[in-house]
């Protein structure tokens, strides 16, 4: 995977304009455009090798192999059943994967517990959004963030050693604020979740995620049930995150708007990867255009 | 619909605040039965035995339904072997602390003859230990086969309590052992002398007896000593109280009501799920063993067909009632249910029986008759009244019924206490500050709000 595919300029734009240009890494440093590459060094923080889940007698993933560069914006598609979400549940350590291996910033992570996925950076969202309904806003946003010491049973309980972990709940609560303002739901902040509507579950979402300080964000299907304007601040946020660093992993099945999000595109089918690069090398693939059709096109 | 919205101002305002309604609560309950007891005429002895009785009930159920307000209302868990973990609680208090008995008779055991506060710790340590037995294998299941290993447990225990195999056995020259069917003699210094020796107020304490003796003639001590146990209770509720709001109140706590709503996306957020719950189940089975030992440490003797799953469901309804979720809920569920459910009816027969000659009909056949032949209902009504104790599990079964029905949140409604260690209001007012878009926020809020 070369670097040229990291193209900012495009995704800022969301105008694919330079696909064809072949860029080196230096060229792309000086372009002017290449602001935000500052802030991303490349490397693969995630690397997916041979990955296969059988249930029972049928095969979800297949076999499938690929990798993400850090600072990017990738989008994994495929028509319905074509092993997406299985694959996301293999990395995530939801599931157990049949055989494979997932590296995750160098180190194997393959069938570890998804707490200690989480806490080793790469932390996920849930296809239909996962909040916690019966607590407030800012409840939900205060669970996520990493080590605090008030999870520990005796500090929270025992006089004295409690100061300590309502000094951090006083910064915690800061940071929810400043999140819950860059994501512009703060006016929803003692509201319960239950009764926040599809999209802005979905914004509530990547915010508690985003406050476990990830290296890496997986998203499931993040704009399923969205309405058009959620949808447009929701990407607005990711492109956003994305400039600061953050990298990202789509799945989605609405094929445009990973088209014309994303810099880079693995496509699945039937457990496999069918194919991957540029979104425009992606439209124009007779191998997609089959599979999303039916594959009878021959 | 809530209490407050119908109260002025400042009586709302206090309202709010939690031992507000806790105190009201129990002040009105302690008014009905005074008044009901005036009303039978009852001596000042009566008067205080009924109110020494009414207070350990409300403690020992506010007690119990805190204790599971952890389990169920915080962290989700579906324990309904309450009354195992008592047992074994109340079990390992009596052997550890009974006077040691050293040569082996048949239906005579005693215990290691430690000072009672080891055998409170000990019977508390212990129902902890139990609880981390039963969550090793049952945590990581469902909710559901949690409930059926905990109701399992309760019952594998009374039997073993029950096996004559146990009833004594000898350790390390010590003649200890279950008791078997007959159970335990409490042989130890009953707790209030213990209590009062240990803060060396003993004397004074005989002082106070004998000056209640003038109201109170004849032996006043029996009367007093549980009047002063219930009330010691309420401060182990207090203590109970503190403890799980604390708990409930922090990080920790935060976790579990996660756990609660979904395990799945919590451990997903990095939270060890399985640590946690571990945890607080055992934290909250000490508390069941500790309510047990508190329980029936003061009666005498303990015998294991006491222990039946009912207890269980007792303090299940006790927490219904005042909402799952809530600690203030449970002290109040504890105490409605004790007042009303528990030891309720059998006032009301007393009130009734006081007012009406009730002339009951000696079986069911003699009540309905009458009622049938010439539709004269006084048999049957009489006949209902005088089997008020027998009925009340029945009225307890429609009572939770009709809760689950309409009003499945519990007293308090849908009250959630806030999991966090400090109040979540916004540090400071960030007024055109930072981000630099607060017209946008309020753009994007009006969005938010109708996108419904």
């Amino acid at each position: 995977m070369s670097d040229s595919e990291v193209d900012e300029a495009a995704v800022q734009t969301n105008v694919p304009e330079d696909a064809d240009v072949e860029m080196t890494e230096a060229e792309a440093q000086d372009s002017a455009a290449e602001e935000a590459a500052k802030h991303t060094p490349r490397g693969i923080p995630l690397r997916v090798e041979d990955l296969r889940k059988e249930f029972g007698g049928i095969t979800a993933v297949d076999g499938a192999s690929f990798q993400v560069e850090e600072g990017t914006l990738t989008g994994l598609i495929g028509p319905n059943g074509a092993g997406k979400s299985t694959t996301f549940n293999c990395i995530t350590g939801v599931l157990k994967p049949t055989s494979g291996a997932v590296y995750f910033e160098g180190e194997e992570i393959t069938g570890l517990e998804p707490h200690t996925v989480a806490n080793r950076g790469l932390v996920r969202t849930f296809q239909i959004a996962r909040e916690l309904e019966e607590m407030t806003v800012l409840e939900n946003m205060m669970l996520a963030p990493r080590g605090q010491r008030g999870e520990s049973l005796w500090r929270s309980v025992l006089p004295f050693v409690r100061d300590s972990v309502v000094d951090q709940e006083g910064e915690v609560l800061e940071r929810c604020w400043e999140t819950l303002d860059f994501f512009e739901i703060d006016h929803l902040a003692h509201e319960y979740a239950g009764t926040l509507s599809g999209g802005q579950r979905k914004l509530l979402e990547l915010a508690r995620a985003l406050l476990t300080d990830p290296e890496m964000l997986l998203l499931d299907e993040p704009f399923a049930g969205v309405n058009p304007s959620l949808e447009a601040r929701l990407l607005e946020h990711i492109h956003e995150l994305r400039e600061q660093g953050y990298t990202f992993l789509i799945v989605e099945h609405d094929m445009d708007l990973i088209m014309q999000n994303c810099e880079h595109v693995i496509v699945m089918h039937q457990g496999q990867v069918l194919m991957e690069g540029r979104p425009e090398e992606v439209r124009n693939d007779e191998r997609v255009i089959e599979a999303y059709l039916g594959g009878e096109v021959e | 619909m809530s209490v407050a919205e119908r109260l002025p101002e400042p009586l709302a305002a206090l309202w709010e605040n939690d031992v507000t309604k806790i105190t009201s609560l129990l002040a009105v309950i302690y008014a009905v039965y005074l008044l009901t007891g005036a009303a039978l005429g009852f001596s000042p002895r009566g008067q205080i035995n009924s109110i020494a009785s009414l207070t350990f009930y409300i403690a020992v159920f506010a007690l119990l339904a805190l204790a599971l307000n952890l389990h169920w209302g915080y962290t989700g868990l579906f324990n309904i072997g309450i009354v195992g973990f008592m047992a074994i609680g109340i079990y390992t208090m009596a052997i550890v602390s009974k006077a040691p008995v050293f040569a082996a008779e048949t239906g005579r055991s005693g215990g290691f003859g430690m000072p009672i506060i080891v055998g409170i710790i000990a019977g508390t340590v212990v129902a902890a230990l139990l609880g981390l037995v039963v969550a090793l294998p049952a945590l990581r299941l469902r909710a559901d086969y949690l409930a059926i290993v905990t109701i399992a447990m309760s019952e594998i225990l009374r039997f073993v309590f029950l096996s004559g195999d146990l009833e004594q056995f000898t350790v390390a020259g010590y003649v200890v052992g279950l008791g078997g069917g007959s159970g335990l003699i409490l042989d130890f210094t009953p707790p209030v002398e213990a209590f009062f020796t240990a803060l060396g107020l003993w004397n004074a304490y005989l002082g106070f007896v004998d000056v209640v003796g003038a109201v109170v003639p004849n032996n006043p001590k029996p009367v007093v000593d549980s009047l002063v146990y219930g009330f010691l209770l309420l401060f182990v509720v207090a203590g109970y109280y503190v403890l799980l709001r604390r708990v409930g109140n922090s990080p920790f706590g935060r976790v579990l009501k996660a756990i609660r709503e979904d395990e799945e996306a919590t451990n997903s957020l990095g939270k060890d799920t399985d640590a946690f719950k571990t945890k607080a189940f055992m934290v909250g089975c000490g508390l069941m063993g500790l309510g047990g030992v508190l329980w029936f440490m003061a009666q005498g003797a303990i015998t294991p067909n006491t222990y039946r799953p009912r207890l269980t469901f007792f303090v299940w309804i006790a927490l219904i009632i005042g909402g799952a979720g809530s600690n203030t809920g449970s002290v109040m569920g504890g105490a409605i249910f004790a007042a009303v459910l528990f030891q309720g009816p059998r006032y009301l027969k007393n009130l009734i029986e006081n007012f009406v000659e009730v002339d009951a009909p000696s079986g069911f056949g003699p009540a309905v008759s009458p009622l049938i032949s010439n539709l004269d209902p006084l048999p049957f009504l009489f006949y209902t009244i005088d089997s008020i104790r027998q009925l009340q599990l029945v009225i307890m079964g429609l009572i939770l019924i009709y809760l689950m029905h309409n009003r499945p949140q519990g007293l308090l409604g849908h009250r959630k206490e806030p999991a966090s260690g400090v109040p979540l209001d916004r540090p400071r007012r960030p007024a055109g500050e930072g981000e630099g878009r607060p017209p946008a926020a309020a753009d994007g809020g009006s969005r938010g709000e109708t996108d419904e």
